[in-house]
């Protein structure tokens, strides 16, 4: 047996009574007493997340712009100030995704902050693919584990961290727009998440984890799990890596098509001639967000029949503490219509066809019945 | 620790039961097996009138994590199911020997109850299993 790894916060994990969990190689908390309500704690207030096991790398050198845009499948082009943020995949040659990430533009060049499951991956094919462009241009790719992650969400979440962060910081961060980010010495604080909540993503050095994490405890932010993370996640509608999406599907089969820039033309880029080709044939899948009709929960992997259009499979699913029904995110053929049947345990049991996201700032976005 | 009340029988597979004064038998899940699960937001009870065989899977209990199975600890005809937990399945996470029982059986063999776990039994099978 391996050793986990742990974060800088294990022992306030523990101590906060929390069940921890192996998740991709790291001791991580699923929950400290209930999910649910985690889960409730992020919509109705404001939780936290340790997501330090989240692997961020620098891009730096005066060729990061071009090798970004080769390397991902949206346009760092798009970046047109430091501080914006883009949410792109990383495909390979098939167009298969190898991860999905977020990419800042900052003074120093890029900042990219990937997955904790394919952190060994995407590092190596990230130097293989600098070392193997068109072009070769100059370029250092620099994993920063000497940093850690905190993730602040919820409609109160940007109140009650903002009086918690460095003073030099606090005016900058308070003007942040959704999906830009400011940074002062080695702290770097991002308006995104991953729950479909305001709030932040706090990236900072590891000495001032801890104090960071016990102030916004005794400010009120609630401890909030893996767990919480996945059923916030996918109220929001947001593919999880290695569930939603893999290497054998594209990003037109996952629901992302938003995220590929196929203009400008003359931008070359890892997997756009697979896209291209696919594109021109069209996707004879999609990923949609289902509505359970009758009783019963949503897992993965279950089979969901779209009557003459075929089958497919959901590929996430759960009981949503929001909306009280279960969702589910499916890959199913294209041509679907609205309605389609999810065989539980055997029993066929009706489902609604949706767009994600499902629920957005506490809201419900799709109808239950 | 969980609890674990000295009066029920105990299933390996964590499901327990009480002998009513009709002779019928309750059955539910344990404390401990609630705890593992977490907070549970679906429970699929047997039909009433179904003929259960004792050690085959006939409800399903699910937390927002996963489904787990609950297994007939004896055989028999259901007599009643708890409706309740339709709509709150939570009564399981909260009492789980009381308002979160699943469903009455009409036993058909009496030595099935005999052969299950009383309470310092099911004590030491949870302490083995760690």
């Amino acid at each position: 047996m391996t050793t986990l790894k742990q974060t800088t916060l294990h022992d306030a994990h523990v101590a906060a009574g929390a069940r921890m969990v192996d998740f991709a190689g790291w001791s991580m908390p699923v929950h400290y007493g209930s999910q649910l309500e985690e889960h409730h704690g992020v919509r109705r207030e404001a939780g936290m997340f340790d997501v330090s096991h989240m692997t961020v790398v620098d891009v730096t050198g005066p060729g990061a712009w071009d090798y970004l845009r080769y390397l991902l499948a949206n346009d760092v082009d798009k970046l047109k100030e430091n501080g914006r943020a883009l949410y792109s995949c990383m495909l390979n040659d098939q167009g298969g995704v190898l991860d999905d990430l977020i990419t800042y533009r900052r003074d120093q060049g890029y900042r990219v902050v990937v997955n904790a499951a394919t952190r060994d991956k995407d590092l190596a094919w990230m130097q293989q693919v600098a070392r193997d462009m068109p072009g070769a241009p100059q370029v250092s790719v620099q994993e920063r584990d000497d940093l850690d992650m905190i993730a602040v969400q919820g409609p109160q979440a940007r109140a009650l961290c903002l009086p918690l962060l460095p003073e030099a910081l606090r005016a900058d961060v308070e003007a942040l727009s959704p999906f830009r980010a400011t940074e002062w010495q080695d702290w770097f604080v991002a308006r995104t998440g991953y729950t479909g909540e305001d709030g932040f993503e706090v990236v900072l050095p590891k000495d001032q984890t801890r104090a960071l994490w016990d102030a916004l405890a005794a400010a009120g932010v609630h401890p909030t799990g893996l767990g919480a993370r996945d059923t916030l996640r996918l109220e929001a509608g947001m593919n999880l890596y290695g569930t939603d999406m893999d290497e054998q599907v594209t990003p037109l089969e996952s629901g992302l098509d938003w995220t590929v820039a196929l203009k400008p033309a003359d931008r070359d880029f890892m997997g756009r001639a697979a896209l291209e080709k696919q594109q021109a044939e069209g996707a004879t899948r999609r990923l949609v967000g289902l509505v359970l009709q009758g009783r019963g929960v949503l897992r993965g992997h279950m089979p969901v029949s779209a009557g003459e259009a075929g089958q497919g499979e959901t590929t996430s699913g759960s009981f949503s503490p929001t909306l009280g029904v279960a969702i589910a995110l499916a890959r199913i053929p294209a041509g679907a219509g609205e309605q389609v049947q999810v065989e539980i345990r055997g029993k066929q049991v009706p489902a609604r066809v949706v767009k994600p996201p499902f629920v957005r700032n506490g809201q419900a976005l799709v109808e239950i019945h | 620790m969980s609890h674990v009340p000295a009066e029920l029988k105990y299933a390996k597979s964590h499901e327990w039961v009480r002998q009513e004064s009709d002779g019928t038998l309750t059955v539910g899940i344990s404390d401990h097996a609630q705890e593992l699960l977490g907070d549970l937001v679906f429970v699929e009870t047997p039909e009433e009138g179904a003929t259960l065989d004792a050690g085959t899977a006939c409800a399903v209990v699910e937390s927002v994590k996963a489904a787990s199975d609950v297994y007939a600890p004896v055989s028999g005809e259901v007599v009643a199911v708890n409706e309740q937990l339709g709509d709150s399945p939570e009564l399981v996470n909260s009492d789980a020997y009381g308002e979160g029982w699943i469903f009455r059986v009409k036993p058909g063999d009496a030595s099935e109850l005999d052969a299950l776990m009383d309470a310092d039994a099911y004590n030491q099978h949870l302490e083995a299993e760690g």
